[in-house]
């Protein structure tokens, strides 16, 4: 089937050799990386983790998120998301390829990433990251290959793939429970420390994910002539709205929780997300745009005019999507080392090597999305 | 029949894996255990016999270093060989003086005098009873010694940095870049570190095993420095520790740090 | 079965087979002489016996083997005497033991690694005393 990702309409192979000029140009950087060291990035002793890492929990969550396919249709058989369980799937599997790139993209000494297996920590969050995550991938890419085969051919899945199916369905709230535990167990950073990191996580995945599938699923229709079906979209939509909901609902929780209690080494972190620290407000700009498109976004979510309306629909996802982003992909992680253990404030700026390499990693996800949906839709138009 | 190119791919397959995995095998093998030439001991050849000790600390007299003093930072840099790369985004040290008022902050308080304020006071890593570096680190290059020292293995550190996100205290630095051309003075007997890899303090333990304190320790001419074993009653920091109230960082954490301030 | 596109796999094929045998073929005839090492250092002529750590034909297929150990002795066991297979004892460090006779890393080490294509990354971090002084 992979032949089928090699033969496209002009429009097509003009987004690949794009797309593969982004990696080209990322790799590029990334060797510069290797020979500089991390040096090239805007991280220093302070803010120890940045963007890659930033990028790398953002999109476990967008992988996580291909259980809100997977469990209405596998548990509840709702039939209306049958067509497109696999296009959640697929997404899965770039996002998870992508979250191992920007790992591998951000250690030091990459060369030695052979480690975490020649000596597990089971006391390491990271351990259990490395191995969930390869697990879901390996799920995702099984699952999604086999069903799609069984399309092909126009014969039902095997009954072995039911099982893996159901298992992938815990197994997606874990990779993102594990990931969310790498922040919450720190006991040295309160920004991060806090129960609700997990919930927090699920929450922001889960709308920003089907958002994604939403936005891919209106381009493959005004596209590659696949439509999804209009009662999966809208209710895909419904999900994303009270996911998107769910999510700032826990943000204001947190702001109480912080600003009633007025514990001053929890207040710190969050006046810098939202309202900037001594003049040092980038982070909090940032924010500002986040909250405001994330208002908007469930706005035009929750009034069913406009959720029915295409353009709306698509400017509200592209909405969920970027807030999230900027919530999880920027504002997170940054601020957990905001002020830093000794009260300092040490601003993060991404360097443009670093921003190069980031683009490409996405452009290497974007490619991988690329090529399985086209698979996928030359299987289904015959 | 003639194989189908699915049957065919599969066969390749795992003729691939079969051919790896015997060098995979002897992967693991290299690591195991010593050569049946000759045997390791912990005794330092020679004269000087290593300092022992169940635990080690130290304690920490700010209020007896003179005004501007720097010889702990430098006697352990040098000692070390600790880049200095001139600006603060790369920065890496081992021990460094900061205020009060950065380092207790639950402590410190608008009411206190100036001779506390503006003290400037050694931090440096904590060795920790119970160190959160240790649990989070996913290779085990970070480690916690019987006697407490919490180590640094630079072979097998991936790098990662989820040390340094998990230290409360700021002690570790990365080497975002190649050390060796920021060393002001190489010491031939100290290894440096390379690009890509978290170094801390180590307590000196490469000094305690020829039987010589920690650098900063004998670096300070103003004795603020003290170093042994808390368990001891006849070491120095258990007779200093004895004389009244001492300080941890961020003791609310659970961490047990081992280097005691008293202000 | 028909084979399809023959002349450009058939092509393939030859040019594989020419690139994969290409260490076998361009240097024949050609003889490499064996790496030169110099044993002549001060620090070697100084020994009354003239005797490695273990015995030259261990250290010539151990001697990383032996590297390893005292890496995670000394590291992770803070284990820093090694003693011998005939009973003499050494302090386990690179540049204090080894380099100390072999003082000649030029001269010495990197004949054999460059012959034999290895690159170990050691003296990354592990100082080389002829450099620093």
């Amino acid at each position: 089937m992979l032949e089928k990702a090699l033969k496209g309409s002009r429009g097509y192979g003009i987004w690949v050799a794009f797309l593969l000029l982004s990696v080209a140009i990322g790799f590029f950087f990334y060797l510069r990386q290797l020979d500089y060291g991390l040096g090239i990035t805007g991280m220093s002793r302070d803010v120890s983790w940045g963007l890659y890492i930033a990028q790398f929990t953002f999109l476990v969550g967008i992988a996580a998120s291909a259980v809100m396919l997977v469990l209405p249709y596998y548990l509840h058989d709702f039939k209306a998301f049958g067509k497109i369980t696999i296009l959640g799937e697929f997404l899965a599997v770039s996002a998870v390829m992508m979250c191992i790139t920007f790992v591998f993209v951000d250690l030091g000494q990459p060369g030695r990433a052979v480690n975490l297996l020649l000596y597990p920590s089971p006391r390491s969050v990271l351990f259990w990251d490395v191995i969930v995550l390869n697990g879901y991938l390996l799920l995702n890419i099984v699952t999604g290959w086999t069903v799609l085969e069984s399309d092909k051919k126009g014969v039902p899945p095997p009954a072995w793939v039911k099982p893996l199916i159901y298992l992938s369905i815990p197994w997606a709230v874990s990779i993102h429970t594990v990931t969310a535990f790498i922040y919450s167990g720190l006991p040295g950073r309160g920004f991060w420390l806090t129960a609700i990191m997990a919930p927090r996580f699920l929450a922001s995945a889960f709308a920003s994910g089907p958002a994604l599938l939403i936005l891919f699923c209106l381009i493959l229709r005004r596209f590659a002539r696949f439509d999804a079906g209009e009662k999966a979209i809208q209710t895909l939509a419904k999900i994303v709205a009270y996911a998107l909901a769910t999510s700032i609902f826990f943000v204001l929780v947190e702001l109480f929780t912080v600003f009633y209690s007025q514990i001053p080494g929890h207040i710190h972190h969050l006046t810098y997300l939202f309202a900037g620290l001594e003049g040092h407000n980038t982070i909090a700009r940032w924010m500002a745009v986040s909250a405001l498109t994330a208002l908007i976004s469930l706005i035009l979510l929750i009034i069913p005019r406009t959720r029915k309306n295409e353009s709306l629909l698509a400017l509200a996802c592209a909405g969920v999507f970027l807030s999230l982003w900027i919530e999880k992909g920027l504002g997170l992680v940054v601020t957990g080392f905001v002020p830093s253990p000794m009260e300092m404030i040490t601003d993060y700026t991404p360097t443009g090597p670093e921003i190069a390499i980031t683009i490409g990693v996405w452009a290497l996800g974007l490619l991988l999305i690329t090529m399985f949906y086209k698979i996928f839709v030359s299987v289904r138009n015959g | 029949m003639a194989p189908t190119r699915r049957e065919f791919l599969k066969i390749a397959g795992f003729s691939a894996v079969g051919l790896a995995l015997p060098s995979l095998s002897s992967l693991t093998l290299a690591q195991a255990g010593i050569p049946a030439a000759g045997s390791l001991s912990p005794a330092a050849p020679g004269r000087l016999q290593a300092l022992k000790a169940k635990r080690w600390a130290m304690t920490v007299e700010p209020r007896k270093c003179r005004p501007g003093c720097t010889d702990c930072i430098t006697a352990c840099h040098l000692e070390h060989n600790v880049p200095d790369f001139g600006n603060p985004k790369d920065d890496v040290h081992w021990i460094s003086l900061e205020r009060v008022e950065h380092i207790f902050p639950a402590e410190a308080h608008p009411r206190l005098p100036e001779s506390i304020t503006k003290l400037p006071v050694p931090v440096l890593c904590n060795h920790c009873e119970n160190p959160p570096c240790v649990r989070v680190c996913p290779t085990q290059a970070t480690f916690k010694r019987p006697d407490g020292i919490v180590m640094m293995d630079y072979h097998r550190c991936i790098g990662c940095r989820f040390c340094m996100a998990a230290c409360p205290y700021g002690s570790r630095s990365m080497n975002y870049r190649d050390p060796r051309p920021f060393i002001r003075k190489i010491n031939p007997a100290f290894p440096t570190r390379t690009r890509g890899v978290v170094e801390k303090c180590n307590f000196c333990e490469e000094r305690l095993a020829r039987g010589i304190l920690p650098a900063c320790v004998i670096a300070c001419k103003d004795k603020a420095l003290a170093f042994g074993d808390p368990e001891d009653p006849r070491s120095d920091v258990r007779l200093i520790l004895d004389k009244g109230l001492s300080l941890r960082r961020r003791p609310e954490l659970g961490t047990e740090p081992q280097v005691y301030y008293i202000l | 079965m028909k084979l399809y596109n023959r002349g450009m796999i058939i092509a393939g094929i030859v040019v594989f087979l020419i690139a994969a045998t290409f260490p076998f073929w361009y240097g024949r005839g050609k003889a490499v002489p064996p790496p030169d090492l110099k044993l002549d250092t001060p620090a070697i002529q100084r020994l009354k016996k003239k005797l490695c750590v273990e015995t030259a034909p261990y250290m010539r297929a151990s001697h990383m083997k032996l590297l390893a150990a005292w890496r995670d002795g000394a590291v992770r066991e803070g284990i820093r005497s090694y003693t011998a297979a005939d009973g003499r004892v050494f302090q386990v460090s690179l540049t204090g033991t080894c380099l100390e006779c072999h003082s000649n890393k030029k001269q010495f080490c990197d004949r054999c690694h460059d012959y034999a294509g290895a690159k170990p990354a050691c003296w990354s971090c592990h100082i080389i005393p002829e450099e620093v002084r």
